[in-house]
């Protein structure tokens, strides 16, 4: 029974102390006088890693989640004769839930882990020590650039999502299924707003990228330095990050739309 | 030039993140109208033109002919003036048609339906700019229940 309690204990004391030291080295790595002439290029090569290979899975898991919404919607929407509904269905949907949610699931698996992993692998090969016996903080030189980009990249990922899902939404729709062209666009126009599904879907992927990335960037560098250790960071950067965006979803969703 | 080439791609990524962007804004969000055909302009007014938006089709029998492009209050009677883009291929509706506004299925959206008028040598044919005189308005719903109940009250 003791032991049960005292388990609970370093669980809490643990979890505090992950708290804060990740809460440190975001500070260690934001923090401090930016120096763009430096930085940048880091920057512009992390954006390539975390953005632009990843852009290949979410085009295309966007497009055929647009497609399912589409043909799933239909077979419904038909039987009270609303198809013309499915534009502003297909477009809602994605828009303020599966655009940032799904980006953010996939940005965990195909980008966050892969930080993890190489960063976990610099510590493991002494790395990370060696830039600091050069005097080169680590923090700046390899946590901050792929922080930043990690936080550009998926809202720009996610919005792409979006845009491609409605367009995989309009191709099933439209030319396969033959809802009305205008109807399509014109019901979808008067119901989507700029402001409340948009920009509320754009600061949905701004905090989901916020999380993902650091949590990433955090189980990385905390790992154990061995084989082992930097497998189950990766590991648990995925199972975290997914749980943190689902959860903070539900979170977002309550506050904008509730 | 390795940053070269990686350089550039961050650049497509980010400009196709704007141009997401801009489709989403414009094509999802509010209106643009662009048909690649030749197309000419007619007019009516309506008393109540219901739930009609920009970009209803216009029909003749089911066929889709032409877009509803605006829709304004007209003159000091504040009458909703709508405006059809119809296609150039279907110009040969006479000055007898009559359009109304006509929902599809019992909760659809409501379409303009246009039904073509006689053709008499002394009818001329509308004209890019012309105006429809004859026209019927959306039935509502909700005026049509309280006519009934009104008229039930009677008995």
């Amino acid at each position: 029974m003791i032991e049960l309690i005292r388990k609970i204990g370093r669980y809490t004391l643990d979890t505090i102390a992950g708290a804060g030291k990740s809460l440190l080295m975001l500070f260690g790595a934001l923090a401090g006088k930016p120096q763009p002439a430096k930085s940048w290029p880091l920057f512009i090569q992390q954006m390539y890693v975390v953005g632009v290979l990843s852009l290949l899975i979410i085009i295309v898991s966007g497009l055929f989640i647009g497609m399912v919404l589409a043909l799933q919607g239909y077979t419904i929407l038909i039987d009270y004769g609303a198809e013309q509904s499915l534009g502003p269905m297909v477009a809602l949907s994605l828009l303020r839930e599966l655009g940032p949610v799904v980006t953010g699931l996939l940005f965990a698996g195909r980008a966050g882990s892969a930080l993890t992993a190489e960063i976990g692998l610099m510590k493991a090969t002494e790395q990370l020590s060696s830039l600091e016996m050069m005097a080169i903080d680590p923090l700046r030189r390899v946590i901050a650039p792929r922080f930043w980009a990690g936080f550009v990249s998926m809202p720009i990922l996610a919005l792409i999502f979006s845009a491609v899902g409605i367009y995989g939404g309009f191709l099933v729709g439209v030319q396969w299924l033959g809802v009305d062209d205008g109807a399509f666009w014109s019901v979808m126009q008067s119901s989507v707003d700029w402001y409340d599904d948009i920009l509320n879907g754009i600061i949905k992927s701004l905090v989901f990228a916020f999380v993902v990335t650091w949590i990433a960037l955090y189980k990385g560098y905390n790992c154990t330095p061995t084989s082992a250790g930097i497998s189950s960071a990766t590991t648990s950067t995925v199972v975290t990050a997914s749980l943190a965006v689902l959860g903070l979803d539900f979170v977002l969703t309550a506050l904008m739309f509730g | 030039m390795e940053s070269r080439k990686t350089q550039l791609s961050v650049g497509i990524f980010v400009v196709l993140g704007f141009a997401a962007l801009l489709f989403l804004g414009l094509r999802a969000a509010s209106s643009s109208v662009s048909t690649g055909e030749e197309t000419y302009q007619l007019y009516a007014k309506f008393d109540n033109i219901g739930g009609l938006k920009v970009r209803s089709p216009v029909k003749v029998g089911g066929v889709v002919v032409g877009r509803v492009t605006s829709i304004t209050l007209d003159g000091e009677y504040y009458e909703p003036l709508v405006e059809f883009t119809i296609n150039k291929d279907y110009d040969d509706f006479s000055e007898t048609s009559s359009v109304s506004i006509l929902t599809s299925g019992l909760l659809g959206e409501q379409y303009v339906g246009l039904q073509p008028g006689f053709i008499d040598d002394s009818m001329g044919m509308l004209e890019d700019g012309d105006y429809i005189t004859d026209t019927k308005s959306a039935i509502v719903l909700e005026e049509l229940i309280g006519q009934f109940l009104f008229s039930q009250g009677e008995n």
